[in-house]
């Protein structure tokens, strides 16, 4: 079997069920054994929408998503890929070509250093020297890639190794000596956890992506039912715990709800379960939880203590660890604290300006919201599209939210929904867009129109670059610098929107875009407009693009000022 | 505090790059780093000293055992047992003919070696803990030092006899 026989061989034996990717000359030997395979290969139109897709496709499966480049600049446009992919602990394998190992080092065309540029932002990475490796390098990238705390596996590939045989067989399982990743959590620590929770009068239980990955949503459920714990999740969090729930507090931090954000305040004990305490959701660290002891469950130890202290740290594998305290654990002591709860939810619930006689991003949230019956998988861009979708849509399971919320990829949403909507061809995926953010992959329409993917985009048009524009209205005294996406060569550097010149010209036009790429486009931009249309974009086969023209002085609320403790929330502008 | 960690590590290509790139990505310091293939010869081993408060070295451990080239992290100076810690450095003093035998007094004292000798000047070896190490070369400063070459600590936890 040739190197690149052994990588299709790999990807069948993987049980693969979509490739992403795109060709070049230290690819084309892998291509050329693609020609007559039968794993379903997804030609996009850039690589980083590749690894996005191959990201959005593992998010929404729970599956590795593989994606393929060539040498040089096709690998280095997977860069932020990988780098999203990274942060939120994503199950992702790429294969690169590299040029052939006799000219490794020659600054030969398209030559990068692959394996140096993508070690920060790998979980792990190979550049392949010797076929006869191969078949043990990659069954060990996906195990890599999807066991443990997941993450994205880079294996570089020279051409000349593609065309070599090995006699070496695919191996059935892989030992690495030196990884062995915790999953059993240590058992007096568990003792010790359910002791402190029926002890406890006031906990709170704070879960994350680590709930997703390890597949513990019905493990959590169960725990906060039976100690009685109200459950807030981060970002990635986000569909672990329905929403739907009296026990959910929907998000945390920077932009979570108030509800949430006091519960921690005044918290006695926060069972924080697979997160990492990122800044975004603890605000002022010292100041974060001030009353809680803190109970510490992941399965990466460089977690654990690496922002906030603990209590008790558990590390182990999220499902085991739960699986195994809810066998002990008793009620807290909670029921004042469960009225506390239910009374901060009603006096402080998420709000928006029900009577503007412009479209309001946070209503067309909700008409998604209620016309999908929250049974859709939503993809977002970043930025306030990403807040809004996070607030305004209840989620009730898990793998139904992707969002890059560690790197915070602009142009992620629309090929992650095309993944998506690979591994659920019968979902309904829905990317909340931004103006902006859409811009930066919108090239895939071509890849969604003619694979046939329906995938819909809703963009929220405020024709500037929004979570930037917010800060610099409320911290930067309204100096636009850069976020106005109508800003045209006859503008003044120092324009904030009170000056007699502002260009109306808003390009491009999205629904012609849309149609360009054979996709619908419509558009709107009066309140009563905003249900008919997305029914319309639902009923409608294929991708569509649906653009809601919405005011760009409307904020995201709460806010947190960045440093500040969770609980000093900004609510909206005098 | 200064630590000196020990890593047991697979033999690989790029694995010092990596143990760097951890380093500097996470803004922790290394004093030193001194690396040699072990036995058996798929694995090598690696002292590093690094310089951090307990929660710096904290992280130090658990981020170098997170990597998947690292089979063993062991920070030595933690250890009940104690250890042993030794480097080596040649040194290349100034020395005239007529300053030789003060200079060899000194090697004799601090058990160093004499390894080459010119008109104008004499290169000196010598193993020891860090302090022993540095102690001589104060002394050495004397003479003037015009180059140093040094392999960083090396270090191996001591067995318990009892």
């Amino acid at each position: 079997m040739t190197g690149a026989e052994m990588i299709v061989h790999s990807l069948k034996k993987e049980k693969v069920r979509a490739l992403f990717g795109f060709p070049g000359g230290a690819v084309i030997d892998i291509f050329d054994v693609l020609y007559k395979s039968d794993i379903p290969f997804y030609l996009t139109r850039h690589e980083q929408g590749a690894i996005h897709a191959a990201d959005g496709f593992a998010r929404a499966s729970g599956e590795v998503g593989v994606c393929i480049a060539t040498s040089g600049p096709g690998a280095t446009n997977l860069v932020t890929g990988l780098a999203t992919a990274h942060m939120d602990s994503i199950p992702v394998v790429a294969l690169t070509g590299q040029v052939h190992t006799h000219l490794i080092g020659n600054d030969a065309f398209q030559e990068a250093d692959m394996v140096g540029i993508s070690r920060p932002i790998t979980k792990h990475n190979y550049l392949v020297k010797n076929v006869d490796e191969l078949p043990e390098i990659l069954k060990s990238a996906f195990y890599i890639a999807k066991t443990g705390r997941p993450g994205p596996v880079l294996v570089d590939i020279p051409k000349d190794i593609q065309q070599i045989s090995t006699s070496m067989p695919y191996p059935d399982s892989v030992d690495i000596r030196s990884y062995k990743p915790t999953l059993k959590g240590h058992t007096p620590q568990i003792e010790k956890v359910a002791y402190a929770i029926e002890k406890s009068q006031r906990p709170v239980i704070f879960a994350g992506g680590g709930v997703i990955a390890s597949g513990a949503s019905q493990e959590l459920r169960e725990l906060a039912h039976k100690i009685q714990a109200p459950v807030t999740t981060s970002l990635m969090g986000l569909g672990t715990f329905d929403e739907t729930e009296p026990l959910a507090l929907k998000m945390l931090g920077m932009h979570g709800t108030e509800y949430a954000n006091y519960a921690i305040q005044e918290a006695d004990l926060l069972i924080a379960v697979g997160v990492r305490f990122d800044d975004r959701v603890t605000g002022k660290v010292s100041k974060f939880a001030p009353k809680a002891k803190i109970i510490h469950i992941d399965i990466d130890p460089t977690t654990i203590r690496k922002n906030v202290e603990v209590f008790l740290p558990i590390v182990g594998d999220v499902k085991h660890v739960l699986t195994e305290l809810n066998t002990i654990a008793k009620p807290a002591d909670s029921k004042k604290w469960i009225d506390q709860i239910r009374d901060w939810k009603q006096k402080h619930p998420l709000v928006y300006t029900k009577d503007s006689s412009s479209i309001m991003p946070q209503y067309v949230v909700e008409q998604i919201a209620d016309l999908t019956r929250e049974n859709a998988i939503i993809t977002t861009e970043v930025g306030q599209n990403q807040m809004w979708a996070a607030q305004f849509f209840n989620y009730v399971k898990p793998r139904t939210m992707l969002t890059s919320g560690g790197l915070g990829t602009m142009g992620y949403g629309f090929p992650a929904a095309i993944g998506a909507q690979v591994s659920h061809p019968e979902a309904t995926v829905i990317d909340i867009a931004g103006d902006g953010s859409i811009q930066m992959n919108i090239q895939e329409l071509a890849t969604a129109v003619l694979y046939r993917l329906p995938v819909k985009i809703v963009i929220l048009n405020n024709q500037s670059l929004g979570m930037v524009r917010q800060w610099q209205a409320i911290f930067y005294d309204r100096r636009f610098s850069g976020t106005c996406l109508r800003r045209d060569a006859a503008c003044p550097p120092d324009c904030d929107r009170s000056g007699d010149y502002c260009p109306k010209l808003y390009i491009p036009n999205f629904v012609k875009v849309a149609e360009a790429y054979g996709a619908a486009g419509f558009y709107g931009d009066k309140p009563e407009q905003v249900r008919p249309l997305l029914e319309k974009a639902l009923k409608t086969p294929g991708p569509v693009i649906v653009e809601f023209r919405i005011d760009e002085d409307e904020n995201v609320y709460p806010m947190v000022p960045a440093g500040a403790p969770i609980n000093e929330m900004i609510r909206g502008m005098a | 505090m200064r630590h000196i960690i020990n890593l047991e590590v697979e033999n690989h290509s790029g694995v010092l790059a990596r143990i760097a790139g951890l380093f500097s990505a996470r803004g922790f310091n290394i004093e030193s780093v001194s690396i040699g293939k072990a036995d058996p010869d798929e694995t090598a081993h690696i002292t590093l000293v690094v310089r951090g408060d307990d929660w710096v070295i904290e992280q130090v451990n658990k981020q170098l055992n997170k990597l998947i080239d690292i089979i063993r992290v062991t920070d030595v100076t933690k250890a009940k047992n104690n250890f042993v810690g030794r480097e080596l450095i040649l040194v290349k003093v100034n020395c005239s003919p007529s300053k030789r035998i003060d200079v060899s007094q000194i090697v004799n004292i601090f058990g160093a070696k004499v390894v080459d000798i010119s008109k104008s000047s004499m290169t000196l070896e010598v193993t020891g803990s860090e302090s022993k190490v540095n102690a001589f070369l104060e002394i050495m400063q004397s003479f003037g030092i015009k180059d140093i070459a040094r392999t960083g600590t090396i270090a191996m936890l001591r067995d318990f006899n009892g």
